[in-house]
């Protein structure tokens, strides 16, 4: 509803919504011709906030993105902005007992969403080797495991990515608007808004979230042209990104790249309102639980034992 | 009109000229600056990878530096509430020192700010009307708000009061006085607001304590006379500024009990930890005993309980307090106890270990040294040509022509 155009008579009343307002001040400001910037170039200086774009805007924004990143990767990348379908909400369901800590997941995962490989290396998932001894117990937990050797005796495997809260503490911090949780359910980051403060960073329980601290490096033959404005396009320098469920895919009905090579299917996707969908039967035949519960962000990602 | 061109040109010349000693002082601030200018174009192209933060510490020296002198800032209250409200004389002549000194330090602040954010480019999306603050959920954008608003109040309570004294007229009480009033509370306000940035995060239990904003009020009322006592005696030795004793004596008697505020808030969150050794303890063992090899902070604790304990002491013994030595030993070891607990002893071990239990050992890069040593230096110069123009507008040496000959002290 966001990205509605703006009807004629609605132009003259501009300055009735608060990005009418902005709308109008910034042509305001344009048509002072502020240090000589022409109209185009201010608006272009102060970016645009994805929730405020015209369906008209939007799509000249991403003819020219699609046309700058296919020209930058040297082949046909589409930039999609494919909506959240009603009556979807997205669930995530892990089986703690199967996972064996191979960190297929951790691959597949950079390699579909574009993450940079090295300086920085950005991964969406960490995957936490913890004692059997002492369960979740983070102050006993190891990210730097090695994965040749997996699973090691006396431990288990927690996979971490965002866990797309209902209450998410991150949207709530982040000072200019530029991550929101859509109807799907999946928390986004609008990269072009994005001030790179990192107080999401900050308000996250579960350290879902990664910083572009570098300029990304991505090489050309690995990467994805199939990309969503709100997920896995390419991302500039100082901007905070996080899993989005691999949007580009779950929209158009497929599942989670994740969820796709888990080689010992621990990992489950689906839709919370349908009843039939498998996350639904994991939630009604396995006992489940969600991390950190005692903050009440309420996770729509569920960790679950299955035997 | 003609006025204002001439205080503008006269500000001008006292601010360029000076004597050896001055020019010294300027020249060093000025080297300063351009070394921050590197350390800041390195980063600037190469992107925050040039600092030692990463994902497990996203926040450090910068945000560290800028919580500190957010406590500065708004420590000009202390001189402002007994000069203004109860109308009392010594503090009066130098509150408006304290002003600009919180002036220097917003400036600090907000460029603290501005050299940690990943898009500096994008700095207007903050911006009401321009951007889109995200009212009232995130608090960096109150935080942002509240600092520019307590920035404009001194700026315009100090130019109008200078401006009056430079043309020999008394000021504007019925514009002066309310601005000074909303000052207080604002005082207040902006390390509130600091404080609930960390305060809000139930990731971070650390700073996740209701102890936190008072705590931040009790060392701000410390760190930032600290500075301005040394400041006073500075001034009276170079300028011919008068400054009573009492009112220096009387600054410092006010920050023994502020000293005390704070090291009994310190003990009652001690306490709470300790004693109830919660899973919550590990953010504060790691800061006062480490975990395991993980130490780094471990000296800067003790050192930083140590200074302030010290300090405490000095100030609150009568003798201590009124000798000269003791005195501004007690300044300096306030401003080290104060900078370390409201800058890395507080940032550092709310993030360390992650919220996935991960240690990393911050400390700072050669970028961020540079970086922070030249927002440092653009704030005394700030500071510095303040002090420069209102010191000889307050002793009267510093007139328009026409204006009459008597000092108008605010």
């Amino acid at each position: 509803m966001n990205h509605d155009p703006l009807p004629e008579v609605e132009v003259a009343l501009a300055g009735r919504t608060p990005a009418g307002r902005r709308r109008f001040l910034r042509s305001a400001l344009a048509s002072v011709a502020v240090a000589g910037l022409s109209a185009c170039k201010m608006e272009e200086f102060l970016g645009r906030n994805y929730r405020e774009l015209s369906r008209d805007e939007l799509g000249s924004i991403l003819a020219r993105l699609e046309q700058k990143h296919s020209a930058g990767y040297g082949k046909a990348v589409r930039v999609g902005n494919e909506a959240a379908q009603p009556g979807v909400d997205f669930g995530y369901g892990l089986d703690l007992s199967r996972c064996i800590g191979c960190r297929r997941c951790v691959y597949a995962c950079v390699k579909e969403n574009n993450q940079s490989r090295t300086e920085p290396q950005i991964h969406w998932i960490k995957v936490l080797e913890l004692n059997k001894e002492h369960g979740v117990d983070l102050g006993h937990a190891d990210a730097y495991y090695e994965a040749d050797e997996v699973p090691r005796p006396g431990h288990f495997y927690m996979p971490v990515q965002c866990q797309q809260c209902a209450h998410p503490a991150c949207v709530k911090a982040c000072p200019v608007g530029a991550t929101w949780k859509e109807p799907d359910g999946i928390v986004v980051v609008d990269y072009d808004w994005c001030i790179g403060c990192r107080c999401c960073m900050s308000a996250c329980p579960y350290g879902a979230r990664r910083f572009n601290w570098a300029e990304p490096n991505l090489p050309k033959e690995e990467m994805n042209p199939d990309t969503h404005y709100l997920g896995n396009r390419p991302r500039p320098k100082g901007v905070v990104e996080k899993c989005t469920f691999c949007i580009q895919r779950v929209r158009k009905g497929r599942y989670p790249a994740c969820v796709e090579i888990c080689p010992v299917g621990a990992r489950k996707f689906g839709n919370l309102l349908d009843p039939q969908s498998e996350i639904r039967q994991v939630m009604e035949t396995k006992r489940v639980f969600v991390f950190k519960e005692e903050l009440r962000t309420e996770p729509q990602f569920y960790y679950f034992y299955a035997t | 009109m003609a006025g204002i061109f001439e205080f503008a040109k006269g500000s001008f010349r006292l601010i360029t000229r000076g004597g050896p000693a001055y020019a010294a002082w300027v020249g060093a601030l000025l080297v300063g600056v351009v070394i921050g200018l590197f350390g800041y174009a390195q980063q600037f192209r190469a992107g925050l990878i040039a600092t030692n933060m990463r994902d497990q510490v996203t926040w450090a020296f910068y945000i560290g530096n800028f919580t500190f002198l957010v406590g500065v800032a708004a420590a000009a209250v202390l001189l402002v509430i007994p000069a203004y409200v109860y109308q009392w004389k010594p503090i009066k002549e130098v509150v408006i020192l304290g002003e600009l000194l919180a002036i220097s330090a917003i400036v600090m602040c907000l460029l603290f700010v501005l050299v940690d954010m990943g898009r500096p480019d994008r700095l207007l999306h903050i911006v009401p009307l321009l951007g889109s603050p995200n009212w009232p959920n995130s608090l960096l954008a109150w935080d942002a708000l509240v600092l520019n608003i307590y920035l404009v109040i001194n700026v315009l309570v100090v130019v109008h009061i200078l401006y009056a004294g430079y043309r020999g007229r008394p000021y504007n009480h019925r514009f002066v006085i309310p601005l000074v009033l909303a000052s207080i509370p604002m005082a207040v306000g902006i390390h509130t607001v600091t404080a609930f940035l960390y305060n809000g995060m139930a990731a971070r239990p650390y700073w996740n304590a209701s102890i936190l904003a008072p705590r931040f009020l009790a060392s701000a009322f410390c760190s930032g006379p600290a500075v301005l006592l040394i400041l006073f005696q500075v001034l009276r030795r170079t300028t011919g500024l008068e400054i009573k004793n009492e009112a220096i004596w009387k600054v410092a008697e006010l920050m023994a009990y502020a000293m005390f505020f704070n090291l009994f808030l310190l003990g009652a969150e001690l306490f709470k930890e300790f004693y109830s050794a919660t899973e919550h303890l590990t953010y504060t063992r790691y800061y006062w005993f480490g975990i395991g090899e993980h130490r780094a902070l471990v000296p800067y604790a003790w050192g930083s309980l140590v200074a302030s304990l010290v300090a405490f002491l000095l100030f609150l013994i009568p003798k201590t307090r009124q000798h000269w030595i003791t005195l501004n030993l007690g300044c300096v070891l306030i401003w080290a106890g104060v900078y370390v607990e409201k800058g890395i002893g507080l940032v550092l071990p709310g993030m360390t270990p992650d919220t996935l239990g991960e240690i990393y050992d911050y400390t700072p890069s050669l970028v961020e040294w540079t970086v922070a040593l030249g927002v440092f230096c653009v704030g005394f110069l700030v500071f510095t040509a303040l002090v420069r123009v209102a010191v000889p507008i307050m002793s009267g040496t510093f007139r328009h022509p026409g204006a009459s000959a008597q000092p108008a002290v605010p």
